[in-house]
C-alpha cells in the first residue's frame, strides 16, 4: 500500500442552511509524491475541494487528514500547504525575491539562508535574473513561475494548484504543463492540481479524479481513465467520444448486444449498464473506428454501412463525420495521408475492433 | 489650439477672475507694504543709509517734516485719510504710532525755526527712539518681511537683526501648533472610526452596502453651518445631552466652548472624506492576496501588516491628507463650538482681515496656512507617492 499523505473522509460542503451541496460525500486518498488532478466542469466541486484542503472553506461534515492529522478546522496559515492561485495572487508591492521569500520570512528564516533558498527556487523556475523586478513587470508565464516558486520554496508537504494556467495562451500553457511535470518529478513533491481541461489533466497527472455534480465519478491514472471510463460522463468528458443511445437486447456478463436507436445492432462491453430492455449509451472512441470507401459487406463481418457527410483536414489528422442508419451521427479521426478517403455521399463502411465499444447507463 | 482646451477656456477664465486673481492679490499683501511709502517717500529714502542704532540725523527729520506737510495738505484736498492709514500700519509694528503720526503731522504744520530735529523731538520724545524710525524703515516697502516674520512671532529690530518677540506677545506659533494638533487629532479619530465602517461597506454587497454608503454620505447633503449649529443645540448647557444626563443625575457638564466639542464636530463633518477613499482602497484590494499570504504561513496580524496595510496605504494616505488639509483650514466649527484657546489659524486670518483691518498680517497668516498645507501634501507625495498601488 502506498503512503497516504492526504485523505478526505466523507467530506460534505453545503452553502447556507439547506442550500445546494457543493461537495457531496467525498472520499479520496492522495499518495505521497503523486500528482493528483481534480478534473471536472465548472461547478463540479473540484475548486471547493481544493479550498477545503487549503483551509479557506470549512467542510460541513467529514474529516480531512494531512499525514494522519485532522486539519479540517485548522487555520490556513497553520497548515503549511502551498497554494498557487488561478491568477497568481502575487503581492504587487513586493519584488519577485520578496514574494518568493515571503513564506520564509514569516517563518523566521534568517536573511542569508532565505536569500540562498530564494535564489535556488528562482533558478528552479528559470527566473534567475528577475529577483528585483516587480510582478507587474513580468509576463503571465513568468508571474506563474514566481507563484510556483513561492509555493514551493518553503518545502510544503503538498502544493495545491488552482487552474494555474487558465490565463495563459495555448502554447505557453503546454510549455508550463511540461515544466510543472518536470518540477514535480525532480522534487518529488505531492501536488493537487485543479483544472477543467482534460488534455491538461492527461498531460500532467499521475492520477485523475473526475468530478461532476459535487461527486467523484472516477479516480484512475490517465491511461485507464481514457481507455476504461467508469461511466458515460467520464467517457464523454475525457477525450472525444461517440455516445450513441440504444437499448440492450442481450446481455451475457461483460458482453452485451445493443440495438442502437439509429438502427444497427452492435456488440459492446457492459460497464455500468442495466439488463435486457434497459436503455444505454454506447461509447466508441473516434480514433478506433476504421473507415473505407466500400460497401459494408466488402469490409467484413460486423461492419456498418455509413455515408460520409464531411471531412475536415486538420494537418496531422482528418476528422470525418458520417451518418449511420437513421439519424446516427458518428465522428471518426484518422491520421492524414493514410489510405484513400471515400467519396462524400458515396458508399462507405465503418468498423471497430472487438472491445472498443462500451455500454454505459444513460442515467446521469 | 485643440477643441477641448477651447471648451475649458471659459472655466479657466472664471477661475482666474474669481479665484486665482483675488487670492493672489490678497496673499501679495502679506509680502508687500504699500501704506507708508506714499505718505513718507522722502523719509523712507533718507533712512536707507541709516545705521539703525542712533537717532537719525537732521536730514531724516527734515524729510519727515516735509513728507508730513505734503501728506496733510493732500489729505485735506482729497479727503482721503492717508496719514491715519499709514499710522495704523506703523501702529501694528510699534504701538503708539496711531496717535504719534497724526499728532506730529498736525504740529509740524506751523513753521519751524532752526533745527527740524529739535522741533520734532519737542513734539514727542518718541522720535528719539531708534525703534520708532526702524518701524518706518521696515514699512517702507515695496517688499517687506514684516508680516511674514510677525506670523512666525519674529520681528526685526532697527539694526536689522531678527529675533523672537517677547513671550507675552508670541501668539501665532502656538496657534499654528494648535491648528496642526487639532487637525492631527481629528485625522487620527477619523481613521480609527472610519476604518471599520469602510471595511463593512467594502465587503458588504447589494442593498446593505448602498444603505451604509448612503448613511455615510448623508452629512454631505446638510450644510456645514447647520451641522455645527446642531451640535450647539446638542451640547449647550441646557441642551439635549445635558438634559438627558440631568435625568440620570449627572451634570450639567461643560460640553461646549472647549476642545472636545471642536474635535467631535470636526470628526463628524470630515468622516466621509476618510471613509470614501478607504472604501475605494478596500474594494480595490484583490481578496486573493490575503488568502495567498495566509496559505504561505502568515498569521492574520502579519497578513494585515505585510499585505493588506501596504496595499491600502495609498487610500489611507489620500483619506488622511484630505481630512488633515480640510481640518487645518477649519473656521466656523471652532468659532462656534470652541473656547478662546481652541481657535485655529483661519479664525485669526478672519480676525485680522475683518476686525482689526490688518490685511498684511491676515495675508501673511494665510500664506503660512497655505505653506503648511503645501508641506503636508509634499510630505505625503514623498512618503506614499502620487502613483497608483502596484505601479513601479
Amino acid at each position: 500500500m502506498t503512503d497516504t499523505l492526504v485523505r478526505f473522509e466523507g467530506v460534505r460542503k453545503t452553502y447556507g442552511t439547506g442550500g445546494a451541496a457543493a461537495v457531496v460525500g467525498l472520499d479520496l486518498d492522495i499518495a505521497r509524491g503523486e500528482l493528483m488532478t481534480l478534473l471536472g466542469p465548472s461547478g463540479s466541486g473540484k475548486t471547493t475541494t481544493l479550498m477545503m484542503l487549503a483551509g479557506f472553506e470549512m467542510p460541513s461534515a467529514g474529516r480531512i487528514l494531512l499525514e494522519g492529522r485532522d486539519i479540517a478546522h485548522t487555520a490556513p496559515h497553520r497548515r503549511g500547504i502551498g497554494v498557487v492561485f488561478q491568477s497568481y495572487a502575487l503581492f504587487p508591492h513586493m519584488t519577485v525575491a520578496e514574494n518568493v521569500g515571503f513564506p520564509l520570512s514569516v517563518r523566521g528564516v534568517g536573511r542569508a539562508d532565505r536569500d540562498a533558498r530564494v535564489a535556488k527556487a528562482l533558478a528552479m523556475v528559470r527566473l534567475d535574473g528577475y529577483a528585483d523586478r516587480r510582478p507587474l513587470q513580468l509576463s503571465g508565464g513568468q508571474q506563474q513561475r514566481v507563484a510556483l516558486a513561492r509555493a514551493l520554496v518553503f518545502e510544503p508537504p503538498i502544493v495545491l494548484l488552482d487552474e494555474p494556467l487558465g490565463a495563459l495562451d495555448k502554447a505557453l500553457r503546454e510549455e508550463m504543463q511540461l515544466e510543472i511535470r518536470h518540477i514535480h518529478q525532480r522534487l518529488g513533491v505531492t501536488m493537487m492540481y485543479v483544472t477543467h481541461d482534460q488534455a491538461e489533466a492527461l498531460t500532467l497527472s499521475d492520477r485523475i479524479a473526475v468530478f461532476e455534480g459535487g461527486r467523484i465519478r472516477q479516480v484512475a491514472d490517465p491511461k485507464r481513465l481514457y481507455d476504461r471510463p467508469a461511466d458515460a460522463f467520464v467517457a464523454g468528458f475525457v477525450g472525444e467520444n461517440n455516445l450513441l443511445p440504444g437499448m440492450i437486447e442481450a446481455r451475457d456478463g461483460e458482453d452485451c448486444t445493443v440495438r442502437l436507436r439509429c438502427g444497427p445492432v452492435v456488440e459492446a462491453q457492459a460497464v455500468d449498464c442495466g439488463g435486457v430492455g434497459q436503455s444505454c449509451l454506447v461509447a466508441i472512441r473516434p480514433e478506433r473506428i476504421a473507415v473505407a470507401g466500400v460497401t459494408a459487406s466488402d469490409l467484413g463481418e460486423g461492419a456498418l454501412p455509413a455515408t460520409l457527410q464531411e471531412a475536415i483536414f486538420l494537418g496531422d489528422y482528418v476528422r470525418l463525420r458520417l451518418s449511420v442508419g437513421d439519424g446516427g451521427d458518428i465522428l471518426v479521426k484518422r491520421p492524414a495521408g493514410i489510405g484513400a478517403l471515400p467519396e462524400p455521399g458515396g458508399p462507405a463502411a465503418i468498423a471497430w475492433p472487438e472491445g472498443a465499444a462500451f455500454a454505459f447507463s444513460d442515467a446521469v | 489650439m485643440n477643441r477641448p482646451a477651447l471648451l475649458t477656456a471659459p472655466l479657466l477664465l472664471f477661475l482666474l477672475i474669481t479665484f486665482v486673481a483675488p487670492i493672489g492679490a490678497f496673499l501679495w499683501r502679506g509680502v508687500t507694504d504699500a501704506e507708508v511709502a506714499p505718505v513718507l517717500p522722502r523719509t523712507v529714502a533718507a533712512l536707507v543709509s541709516w545705521d539703525g542704532a542712533a537717532t537719525p540725523d537732521e536730514a531724516a527729520f527734515a524729510a519727515l517734516v516735509a513728507d508730513l506737510r505734503d501728506a496733510r495738505a493732500r489729505d485735506r484736498e482729497t479727503g482721503i485719510g492717508s496719514i491715519p492709514r499709514a499710522a495704523a500700519r506703523l501702529n501694528a509694528d510699534r504701538p503708539g504710532f496711531r496717535g504719534l503720526l497724526p499728532m506730529t503731522a498736525r504740529r509740524v504744520e506751523a513753521s519751524i525755526e532752526g533745527s527740524m530735529r529739535d522741533a520734532v523731538l519737542a513734539i514727542s520724545e518718541e522720535w528719539r527712539d531708534a525703534e520708532t524710525w526702524g518701524a518706518i524703515r521696515r514699512a517702507g516697502g515695496p517688499l517687506s518681511a514684516f508680516h511674514g516674520l510677525m506670523a512666525l512671532d519674529l520681528r526685526q529690530d532697527a539694526a536689522g537683526s531678527i529675533r523672537a518677540v517677547p513671550d507675552d506677545q508670541a501668539v501665532f506659533r502656538a496657534v499654528l501648533m494648535r491648528s496642526l494638533w487639532i487637525s492631527l487629532t481629528v485625522t487620527a479619530a477619523c481613521l480609527l472610526l472610519g476604518w471599520p465602517i469602510a471595511w463593512m461597506i467594502a465587503t458588504a454587497k447589494g442593498l446593505p452596502a448602498t444603505l451604509l454608503l448612503a448613511a455615510v454620505m448623508l452629512p454631505f447633503w446638510i450644510s456645514l453651518i447647520v451641522r455645527t449649529a446642531a451640535w450647539m443645540v446638542l451640547l449647550q448647557r441646557e441642551g439635549v445631552v445635558n438634559a438627558a444626563l440631568g435625568a440620570v443625575g449627572v451634570g450639567p457638564l461643560a460640553l461646549m466652548m472647549n476642545r472636545f466639542a471642536v474635535v467631535l464636530a470636526m470628526v463628524h463633518i470630515l468622516l466621509p472624506f476618510m471613509v470614501l477613499p478607504l472604501v475605494a482602497a478596500f474594494r480595490g484590494l484583490d481578496p486573493r492576496l490575503p488568502r495567498a499570504a495566509a496559505s504561505l504561513g502568515a498569521a492574520p496580524w502579519r497578513v494585515f501588516l505585510r499585505v493588506t496595510l501596504p496595499l491600502c496605504l495609498p487610500g489611507i494616505g489620500a483619506g488622511c491628507v484630505l481630512v488633515f488639509i480640510q481640518a487645518l483650514g477649519f473656521y466656523v466649527t471652532p468659532a462656534l463650538l470652541g473656547g478662546p484657546n481652541d481657535q485655529m489659524l483661519a479664525w485669526f486670518v478672519g480676525f485680522y482681515a475683518t476686525r482689526s483691518v490688518n490685511w498684511g498680517l491676515a495675508a501673511a497668516l494665510s500664506v503660512m496656512l497655505l505653506a503648511a498645507v503645501g508641506l503636508c501634501v509634499a510630505l505625503y507625495g514623498k512618503l506614499a507617492g502620487f502613483r497608483r498601488p502596484g505601479a513601479a
